[in-house]
């Protein structure tokens, strides 16, 4: 190569990513041992926070990245739960079964991939919510739940009830922290410059290589095991198992709240957005019809004066992303015979 | 003696949509390193062939050879990969990422090429387009100039061998079309095989050896670009009956 006779950088990283990134370090590890100082109302609730978190980032992983606007995740958020009920009864341990019913969502949205994603825009959005309300009839049918009379993970009841909280508690950090991990890899990496040029354009993306269905099955399967985590972790954490209750747009509702709230297409706008609704629903969430009547008002107002959400209106005042998935080129001069530096160092 | 092998043979190409046929059998060659301008009226189906020929379109009937092999079946996606590109004639550019990043893309899905490797081939590509000074601008934030230079340094960063250009010229001022005109010419030096399509027929015979004129569906002339120009069956199609 001859490297030495061009010269520019690719910057990726940056010192204030960089201590960005040690601070994220420091708090995961302060809400890893969090237990033994907090209360068991601030574990529960962190919980909650954190499976928010996770089904805000994987829907905007979706819809914000790849331009799959879904409206039927809470299908997999209903048989990552359903899946747990199911394999706990058969006498596997509850945590591993939540583990494994992950790993079937997965499965399952690997072969819906190659009906749904073939479908464009709208059609995709709708036949997702066609295909969740599908799912929830068939799990109607299972004779173990018995249509909406529901079951429950009595599984849970060996661990005693403390122990159980905080096993809870860091399972939700886990995945969060493991399913966040790995959509943040996946958008660095060539993969995710695919993801994100599909969205913009199918063909474009297409016509420079890009193996456009390859590619969304990557994303769609992803997203599918990080909600299905997420379903998991909330019927732990429930016990009872209403099938109603999982597999309700209500869910899907709340992960494009959350988005838009918070930013669509910015990593850091979908965690910044599921802080924002758990504040809210933790202030408000006793107001019943006016705390509904809030929310889709303030959706409304972030899509009119916000439609990039909160973060997008903070991140105009920096100058680099907090969490760079993308790549900065700089002191380009390759024309140039006598450039400025000869160096052609690329930061990672 | 065995012919050279050809960079590109389409035989009997056709492509109907619905009862309309946009080609109907179309024989089109390209040999190594040569540069081939297309002409015709708006609706003569020069787009509808680039589109086969990168495989955007399938074709109704016909083969599409590529250095030898028969491509017909290929995606886009694979056929890029083996080094025929095409650029979009209504520019589609990746308007959520930067310059760079969309000619990084590009870089980054040529067969085995590392990361370092991708940065260089997207930033020359960057280069040898002009768009440097854009590079980390918001490719949506390009006007429609930028946006076609852009689709020219993106197929320049999946290191083609054979480019397809649809009407990139379209809207330059005379100083720009002679720097585009230096710019192809470059790719030429390079070895590289153009298929160009462009109305301004006098920036293109700046750099075509061969020119091709189709009308309705059809080829109705192919050869140096003074005798297609003069052939009264091209006058008669595309010039409208009064010669330049």
């Amino acid at each position: 190569m001859m490297k030495d006779a061009k010269s520019f950088n690719v910057t990726r990283w940056t010192p204030t990513s960089r201590l960005i990134l040690g601070l994220i370090a420091v708090l995961l590890i302060a809400l890893a041992i969090a237990p033994v100082v907090a209360s068991a109302g601030v574990i529960d609730r962190l919980t909650v926070l954190f499976v928010y978190i996770l089904l805000a980032a994987m829907w905007n992983a979706l819809a914000g990245f790849g331009g799959l606007v879904s409206i039927g995740q809470h299908m997999f958020f209903g048989l990552g739960a359903y899946l747990t009920i199911r394999l706990a009864n058969t006498g596997l341990d509850p945590f591993a079964s939540m583990a494994l019913a992950a790993a079937l969502v997965g499965m399952i949205s690997l072969a819906v991939s190659y009906l749904m994603l073939h479908l464009k825009g709208g059609e995709f959005a709708i036949a997702m919510w066609v295909l969740a309300a599908l799912t929830h009839r068939l799990v109607n049918l299972d004779p173990l739940i018995q249509g909406e009379t529901g079951t429950s993970l009595i599984s849970l009841n060996v661990y005693e009830i403390g122990v159980r909280r905080i096993a809870i508690y860091w399972a939700g950090l886990t995945a969060m922290t493991a399913l966040l991990a790995a959509l943040f890899l996946l958008l660095r990496s060539k993969t995710g410059a695919a993801i994100q040029a599909i969205r913009d354009s199918e063909e474009a993306a297409a016509s420079i290589g890009v193996n456009v269905l390859g590619t969304k099955r990557v994303l769609f399967v992803l997203a599918a095991v990080g909600i299905g985590l997420a379903g998991a972790i909330w019927l732990a954490s429930a016990i009872s198992f209403q099938p109603k209750t999982y597999f309700s747009v209500q869910w899907t509702a709340y992960m494009i709240f959350m988005v838009l709230v918070g930013g669509i297409g910015t990593f850091e706008g979908a965690i910044l957005g599921a802080v924002l609704f758990f504040l809210i629903e933790s202030w408000f969430g006793d107001a019943g019809v006016w705390y509904l009547i809030g929310l889709g008002a303030t959706a409304l107002f972030f899509s009119l004066f916000f439609p990039k959400g909160l973060w997008g209106a903070i991140e105009r005042r920096l100058p680099h992303a907090l969490l760079p998935i993308g790549y900065t080129l700089s002191d380009f001069s390759p024309q140039e015979p006598h450039s400025r530096t000869a160096n052609h160092q690329r930061s990672r | 003696m065995p012919e050279p092998v050809l960079a590109l043979s389409a035989h009997g190409i056709g492509k109907h949509f619905g009862a309309l046929a946009a080609l109907d059998g179309v024989d089109f060659t390209v040999k190594p390193g040569e540069a081939v301008g297309i002409v015709g009226p708006n609706g003569a189906g020069k787009t509808t062939l680039l589109s086969v020929l990168a495989g955007a379109l399938s074709p109704s009937r016909g083969v599409v050879h590529f250095e030898g092999r028969d491509v017909t079946a290929l995606s886009a996606a694979l056929r890029c990969r083996r080094g025929l590109v095409r650029t979009h004639q209504i520019p589609k550019p990746f308007t959520g990422m930067t310059v760079f990043e969309n000619a990084y893309v590009a870089a980054a899905h040529v067969e085995a090429a590392t990361r370092d490797e991708a940065y260089d081939l997207a930033a020359a590509a960057l280069d040898l387009s002009g768009m440097k000074d854009v590079a980390n601008r918001q490719a949506g934030t390009l006007g429609l100039l930028g946006r076609k230079r852009l689709e020219l340094a993106r197929a320049l960063a999946t290191r083609p061998r054979l480019l397809l250009l649809d009407e990139i010229g379209g809207g330059l001022t005379d100083a720009e079309a002679s720097e585009l005109v230096a710019t192809i010419g470059e790719l030429q030096h390079r070895g590289i095989a153009i298929v160009w399509i462009e109305h301004i027929v006098h920036v293109l015979v700046q750099v075509v050896v061969r020119l091709v004129c189709m009308d309705a569906g059809r080829v109705i002339a192919d050869g140096v670009p003074q005798a297609v120009l003069a052939d009264p069956a091209v006058v008669e199609a595309y010039l409208g009956g009064a010669p330049e």
